[in-house]
């Protein structure tokens, strides 16, 4: 055990790991260009949805199915099952990060939405104010907490999932998890691991940090 | 991409035995969950310092991505079920005891306040009044953790395991989609029905939240 963590260590810490083409250097920065790609399309199809949704009141059976259904969803069966349709290209990755993230966030916008108190909207409505100004300048910036806590599990399972483009022969840091099991080579899919989950905890810390800066004058 | 039913139908035993494997390793983690998460919660509950260290620490096990805890589990229990139930219980607790934590708050004061003034003692109201209470906000918590359960344990399949999982592996593997499909319906209907079941089991334990309706 204790020989395994010392080698884990040195893997960890070598300067030739760090470069190269199959450097950590280069698996980080392909595995941050998968999760945050993904997470932004995500993004880009959830929120609008979300906010539709908790702007109208429509489609709220929908968006707690939609929820339901996203955590139902095998991962691993959605890449093979795009890679078998699409062949060797990017798709299966992003469909199924995408696939992952919209869930989250929609779910979350909906909830923060949901939330802002309809004698708020009224006020706003009363001062004549159109559709769009209500939305845009109150209830937006009031649900925008829990918006952001989507977004922030949205990226964290991302981050955690993105392994999965090594299965389907791509890069990223679960290059070293598929080729570490492949070669019964434990430190290096060890190694994997372990730089997946510190990603996503900075990553977290991060976006968490981010938000308490930008949302400081106001009470949580 | 088409469906060979011929396949399907040539491995009905198979996929029992693979249905019931991945359902077996999903319910021992949400089992295994529940048991660890409610003495924790009543913890939590009770102690207000532990409260924020407990659930605070639940919520980094959850950032740690699934694949990587069963890897990082190898050394400890190998490639086996057990590796398997563990990572997938690791998972369960975030749920379990954040919401386990959320319906013993929902407890109103005043009942407890009843419970003590009849002379009931504290371990007897925890079981017979506190957690009963709870219960539907434990079991909104259940529901999830089943569901997300049964979903993860397919990822095991790395590691040998996985239940439905291993569908996946096999058509990967030979390139032939009959199985992975095969494997996403089975594993949603497995979703599905438990979900559908744990509601069943939720609407018989709490008859006193059936008036309203």
């Amino acid at each position: 055990m204790y020989e395994l963590f010392k080698n884990l260590g040195d893997w960890l810490v070598s300067g030739e790991q760090w470069t190269g083409p199959d450097g950590i250097g280069h698996r980080l920065a392909e595995h941050l260009q998968y999760s945050l790609l993904a997470t932004l399309v995500a993004a880009a199809i959830a929120l609008p949805l979300g906010l539709l949704i908790g702007h109208t009141g429509r489609g709220a059976f929908l968006a707690i199915n939609l929820a339901s259904f996203g955590r139902a969803l095998p991962t691993v069966g959605l890449v093979v099952l795009v890679f078998l349709a699409s062949g060797l290209s990017m798709w299966p990755v992003y469909v199924a990060l995408v696939a992952l993230a919209v869930p989250a966030i929609v779910t979350n916008t909906y909830a923060g939405m949901n939330a802002v108190d309809p004698d708020v909207k009224d006020a706003a409505r009363g001062q004549g104010m159109r559709w769009h100004q209500v939305l845009f300048q109150v209830e937006l910036p009031l649900a925008l907490p829990l918006i952001m806590t989507g977004l922030r599990l949205a990226l964290i399972q991302v981050v955690a999932t993105a392994t999965i483009a090594a299965y389907v022969s791509f890069g990223g840091l679960g290059r070293y998890v598929f080729d570490g099991l492949a070669q019964r080579d434990l430190v290096q899919v060890l190694g994997g691991a372990v730089l997946v989950a510190v990603v996503a905890v900075v990553l977290d810390l991060a976006l968490s940090g981010l938000q308490r800066v930008l949302f400081r004058h106001r009470p949580a | 991409m088409t469906i060979d039913w011929s396949w399907i139908g040539d491995h009905t035993d198979d996929l029992t035995t693979l249905t019931f494997s991945h359902l077996q390793a999903a319910l021992s983690a949400v089992l295994f969950g529940l048991l660890i998460s409610l003495p924790l919660a009543v913890v939590a509950h009770r102690i207000r310092p532990l409260r924020g260290l407990l659930l605070g620490l639940s919520n980094v096990l959850f950032t740690i991505p699934s694949i990587a805890v069963f890897v990082l589990l190898l050394p400890v229990s190998g490639l086996t079920r057990t590796t398997t139930v563990i990572g997938l219980t690791i998972y369960t607790l975030v749920v379990l005891l954040r919401n386990t934590v959320e319906g013993l708050d929902s407890v109103p004061a005043k009942t407890k306040e009843a419970a003590k003034a009849m002379g009931t003692r504290p371990l007897r109201a925890l079981l017979t009044v506190e957690l009963p209470l709870a219960l539907p906000v434990i079991m909104a918590g259940v529901r999830i953790a089943t569901v997300m359960s049964i979903s993860l344990v397919s990822v095991a399949t790395y590691i040998g395991d996985g239940g439905l999982g291993q569908l996946f592996t096999d058509g990967f593997q030979r390139n032939f989609p009959t199985p992975v499909i095969v494997g996403v319906v089975l594993t949603l209907l497995l979703a599905l029905v438990a979900d559908a079941l744990l509601v069943a089991v939720q609407y018989v334990l709490t008859p006193w939240t059936r008036r309203r309706a």
